[in-house]
C-alpha cells in the first residue's frame, strides 16, 4: 500500500462520490449517456451525474412512491419497473422516470359508504374494463398482487382487496400500464378504508377509554403530575410497574389501580 | 449484487472471531458496558450533540445567546429569499381562513379539523401532498388504550424517557389526546393491526411501562398518511391543496398578527401572496441538513424551513441543540444507506465489530452512547470498513443470532430486514451487516403551548417542527402521536381563533426588514439565504464544472 498524506475521501450525508479504484458504468437518462459509479441507486447515480431532483424524489427509502422509473437494457426489448431510490444501476440501462400519472380519482364521503361493494362499483365502473392481462402486477415495484385485488373487488370481496393491496405505495405504475385505464391504487385506497371502517370490528376497549377521557376522568391526574417536583416525578417514574411481555391482551392488571 | 470481493475478504475476519465470541456469549460473558464516567467521556468526545467544535452561538433573534450546531445556527442567522422592501403586498393572490404550511401528517390532520369547523383551508406543500417523515415511520403510534394503562402512565413514560426535560403541558396534551387520535383514525378507516374482536394489537417499546404501541403492519406512518390525505382529497370544496409551492416567508399584519405567507412555485419560479386569518406551521424536521455529515432516515424535504420562517417572525425554539441519532443505520448497500436497523438485532445478541472483527463496545448501551462509540471506532481509531461508494461502516454480526438461538431465527424475528437485504443479494443470516449512526429526529423545535399557540397571534404549530414534547430524547411511537394530537389541536384551535373574530389589517414584511437589520448590526457577513427548501447533492466535480467563478451573472436560462 502506498503512503498518502491526504485524508481518505468519505461520502457524507447523501452525496455520492467515486472512491479511488471504483469503476464507472454508462447509463442512459432519457436517452443521454452518463458515466456513474457502479452500485449506486438510480436516484443517487443521477445526482452524481449532476441532476437535482424536484419531482421524482421523496422519502428515498422505498415507501413514498415519488420515484417510479421504467427502464430497459441495451439489446433487450423487455421493460422493467422499479423505484429510483431502490434500484441499482446496471451498465447500459435506458431509463425514464414517471413521477406523476393522471389517474382518475372519485370523490366520496366515507360516512355514506357501507360494507357493500356496490358503492365501490358505482364510483369506479371502469373496474369492469379489466381484461386480466396482469401488466399491473408485473409493473408493481412493491410486488403487490394488483390483478388479484382488482379481481377480488370485481367479485365484491372488499376484505381480500384491502389485505392484498396493503403494501401499495400509490406510485401509479400499475395505472400507467393498464389497458383498461383503471386507477387501481385509488380504488385500493377506497377498499382499505371501507374495510377498516365497516367490515373490520371496531375496538370496544378504545370506545370506553374515549368516553372516560371526554368525561374529564384524567384531567386532574395530569394536572397534578404537571405540577410535581422533578424529584417526586422521578420517584414515581422509577417505581412504576411494568406490564409483563408474555400476557394475554387485556388480561393483566397492575397492583396500583388508582390512576387507571 | 451482494458484497464485493474486497468486503467478502474482510468478512472472513468476522467469521474467524465468531466461534469464540459465540462461546463467550453462551457463558453470559459480555463486553463490559461503560461506567457513567466512561459514558460521559465518549459522549463528550464523539457524540455530535456534545462536541463543542462545530457549534456556534446564535447572535440574533429570540434565541440569541443559545448555542447550536453550525448548520442550525447558520439557518437561524439567514436572510430572506425575497427583498422585503421590494415586495408589493397590495396584490393579494389568494385568501383563505387557514393556511397550512406543510401537508404531512400534522398539517393534513389540522386541515381536516379546521374544515370540519367550517373553515376554508389551503395546504401549501413543498413537494407532493403527503411527502413527509410521517410516511416513513414504521413501528407504531403510542396511545394508552388498554385497561391496565391510562394517560397517567403515558405521561410518566414520556417525561421519564425525555430525562424530565419535556414541556409538561405538551406531554399532558399528548397523553390525554392519544386514544382520541386512535379513535379518530379508526373512524376514518385506518387499517390497524387488530385481533378478531376488534381489539388493537399493542406492543411494548423502549421505555414503556405498558404495551401501548399500536401499528399497521410495519408501515404505520404510511397508512396514517394515506388515510388522512385521502380524507382531505374528499373535502376538495373546503381544502385546496397546492403542491411544489412551499412557503418562503410568513406575513404579518400592521397589528402584528400572523396574516398569511409568501409561496414560491418551484417549477415556474413565481411568487404568490396568500392572505390567511390563521396559519398552521407543520413543516417537519431538519434531517436533510446532514448535521456533521451524517446520513439520515429523513425525507428529501426535511430542511428546517418552518423554524427559520417562524424565527424571523419572533417565534423562538427549544431543545433544537438535541438530535436523535440512531446507532445502527445502514451504510451498505448504497440503496439502503441511512435506513434504520432496529435495536432488536442487538437485543437478539448480535455484536458490533470493527474491521479486525473485534468487539469494541457493549452492544446495548443507550442510543446516544452506542452512537458515540461507533463514531470513535471508525473515525478516531480508523477501524471502520470502507464501502465501494466511499462510506464508512462497522459490522453488525447478525449470523451469530442463528448460532445463539437456532437456524432460521433471523428470518423469523427480522422478516422486513431479511427481505430488504435479500433484495440486494445479502443473506443477513449468513453475512453480517455494515452499519453507522444515522440522523433520525429533530428533538427540538418552535415554542408552542399545549393548545399549539405560539407567541405570534394567529400562528399555530404541530408535528416535528415544534419543540418540548419529547424533551431531549424521544420514545418510539410518540412522534406519530405528536403529529395527530397536535395536528388536530392546531386545526381546532385555528378555527376557534377565527370564530373569535379576526380582521386582517395591512400586510407587512417589517419583521423581515427588522431581522435583516439585526443581522447586519450583529456583523454577520454573507448570511445564508433560507429556507433552503431542498438539499444539494451535486458532487464537487460537477459543481466545479458549472464554473461558478467564470460564469457571467445574468446568463440566460440559469
Amino acid at each position: 500500500m502506498c503512503e498518502t498524506t491526504s485524508t481518505p475521501k468519505f461520502a457524507t450525508g447523501d452525496r455520492a462520490i467515486l472512491p479511488e479504484g471504483a469503476s464507472t458504468i454508462p447509463i442512459y437518462v432519457m436517452g443521454k449517456m452518463y458515466e456513474v459509479p457502479e452500485t449506486l441507486t438510480i436516484m443517487k447515480a443521477m445526482e452524481f451525474a449532476g441532476f437535482r431532483f424536484l419531482r421524482g424524489a421523496g422519502c428515498r427509502g422505498g415507501i413514498c412512491g415519488a420515484c417510479p422509473t421504467v427502464f430497459r437494457k441495451a439489446g433487450d426489448y423487455k421493460l422493467h419497473y422499479g423505484l429510483a431510490c431502490q434500484t441499482v444501476v446496471e451498465p447500459n440501462m435506458y431509463l425514464a422516470q414517471i413521477p406523476f400519472f393522471p389517474a382518475n380519482r372519485a370523490s366520496y364521503d366515507i360516512e355514506e359508504m357501507s360494507g357493500l361493494a356496490d358503492a365501490i362499483h358505482a364510483l369506479y365502473p371502469e373496474l369492469f374494463r379489466c381484461v386480466s392481462c396482469n401488466l399491473c402486477t408485473k409493473a408493481c415495484p412493491m410486488d403487490v398482487d394488483v390483478l388479484g385485488y382488482i379481481s377480488a373487488l370485481k367479485q365484491g370481496n372488499i376484505e381480500k382487496a384491502a389485505r392484498l393491496s396493503f403494501d401499495c405505495i400509490q406510485c401509479g405504475l400499475c395505472a400507467s400500464r393498464c389497458m383498461g385505464e383503471i386507477p387501481q391504487y385509488h380504488i385500493a385506497q377506497l377498499a382499505r378504508r371501507v374495510f377498516a371502517r365497516y367490515i373490520q370490528p371496531q375496538a370496544e376497549h378504545l370506545k370506553s377509554r374515549v368516553t372516560e377521557i371526554e368525561a374529564g376522568k384524567y384531567d386532574q391526574m395530569l394536572d397534578e403530575m404537571s405540577g410535581m417536583s422533578k424529584d417526586d416525578l422521578e420517584k414515581t417514574y422509577v417505581d412504576r410497574e411494568r406490564e409483563p411481555d408474555m400476557v394475554e391482551p387485556g388480561s393483566w392488571m397492575p397492583q396500583d389501580r388508582q390512576y387507571l | 449484487m451482494g458484497y464485493t470481493p474486497e468486503l467478502k475478504e474482510l468478512i472472513k475476519k468476522v467469521e474467524a472471531t465468531r466461534p469464540e465470541r459465540v462461546a463467550k456469549a453462551r457463558r453470559e460473558e459480555h463486553y463490559p458496558a461503560l461506567s457513567m464516567d466512561g459514558r460521559r467521556e465518549v459522549l463528550s468526545k464523539f457524540h455530535p450533540d456534545y462536541q463543542e467544535d462545530a457549534k456556534r452561538e446564535v447572535k440574533v433573534g429570540p434565541n440569541k445567546g443559545d448555542v447550536f450546531q453550525e448548520g442550525v445556527t447558520a439557518l437561524l442567522e439567514s436572510r430572506s429569499v425575497v427583498r422585503p422592501d421590494k415586495v408589493d403586498l397590495g396584490k393579494v393572490d389568494m385568501e383563505t381562513d387557514v393556511l397550512v404550511i406543510g401537508g404531512g401528517g400534522a398539517g393534513t390532520s389540522a386541515a381536516i379539523m379546521a374544515a370540519d369547523a367550517g373553515c376554508k383551508v389551503i395546504i401549501a406543500n413543498k413537494l407532493r401532498h403527503g411527502d413527509s417523515n410521517t410516511i416513513m415511520a414504521e413501528g407504531g403510534i403510542q396511545a394508552a388504550t388498554q385497561e391496565c394503562d391510562s394517560p397517567y402512565y403515558h405521561f410518566l413514560d414520556t417525561i421519564g424517557g425525555g430525562h424530565f426535560s419535556n414541556q409538561r403541558d405538551l406531554v399532558a396534551a399528548l397523553a390525554k389526546d392519544a386514544p382520541l387520535s386512535i379513535a379518530w383514525l379508526e373512524k376514518l378507516g385506518m387499517m390497524f393491526n387488530k385481533y378478531e374482536d376488534g381489539r388493537t394489537v399493542v406492543r411494548h417499546c423502549g421505555g414503556s411501562s405498558r404495551k401501548r404501541l399500536q401499528s399497521a403492519g410495519d408501515m404505520t406512518g404510511a397508512e396514517i398518511m394515506r388515510v388522512v390525505r385521502d380524507e382531505a382529497r374528499n373535502r376538495a370544496e373546503m381544502i385546496s391543496v397546492i403542491e411544489f409551492n412551499p412557503a418562503v416567508e410568513l406575513l404579518l399584519d400592521s397589528e402584528g398578527k400572523c396574516a398569511g405567507a409568501i409561496l414560491f412555485n418551484m417549477e415556474t419560479h413565481e411568487f404568490t401572496i396568500v392572505k390567511a386569518k390563521a396559519v398552521v406551521m407543520s413543516t417537519g424536521g431538519f434531517g436533510r441538513l446532514h448535521i456533521k455529515g451524517f446520513a439520515t432516515t429523513n425525507h428529501y424535504g426535511a430542511t428546517m424551513d418552518g423554524v427559520v420562517m417562524a424565527y424571523r417572525a419572533g417565534v423562538g425554539n427549544k431543545s433544537l441543540h438535541s438530535t436523535q441519532y440512531h446507532p445502527t443505520g445502514v451504510s451498505y448497500p448504497e440503496q439502503n444507506v441511512g435506513l434504520l436497523i432496529t435495536e432488536k438485532v442487538r437485543g437478539l445478541g448480535a455484536h458490533v465489530l470493527n474491521s479486525d472483527g473485534e468487539q469494541f463496545c457493549f452492544p446495548l448501551e443507550p442510543r446516544d452512547v452506542e452512537s458515540a462509540e461507533l463514531i470513535q471506532e471508525a473515525m478516531a481509531k480508523g477501524k471502520g470498513i470502507m464501502t465501494p461508494t466511499g462510506r464508512v461502516g462497522l459490522w453488525l454480526d447478525s449470523p451469530m443470532i442463528e448460532e445463539l438461538h437456532g437456524a432460521g431465527t433471523v428470518k423469523k424475528e427480522l422478516p422486513a430486514k431479511f427481505i430488504q437485504f435479500e433484495r440486494h443479494g445479502i443473506d443477513i443470516s449468513k453475512e453480517p451487516m455494515l452499519v453507522y449512526p444515522t440522523l433520525h429526529y429533530q428533538n427540538g423545535g418552535i415554542n408552542v403551548d399545549g393548545d399549539t399557540n405560539t407567541v405570534l397571534p394567529g400562528l399555530f404549530g404541530a408535528g416535528e417542527v415544534i419543540g418540548g414534547v419529547h424533551g431531549e430524547n424521544r420514545l418510539m411511537g410518540n412522534s406519530l402521536q405528536d403529529i395527530i394530537t397536535f395536528g388536530r389541536r392546531a386545526g381546532i384551535n385555528a378555527a376557534e381563533y377565527i370564530k373569535g373574530g379576526v380582521e386582517i389589517k395591512e400586510l407587512s414584511l417589517d419583521h423581515v426588514i427588522k431581522f435583516e437589520q439585526d443581522l447586519q448590526e450583529a456583523g454577520i457577513e454573507k448570511p445564508k439565504v433560507a429556507p433552503i427548501l431542498l438539499p444539494d447533492y451535486s458532487t464537487d466535480e460537477v459543481a466545479e464544472r458549472r464554473w461558478p467563478e467564470a460564469l457571467t451573472e445574468g446568463t440566460p436560462g440559469l
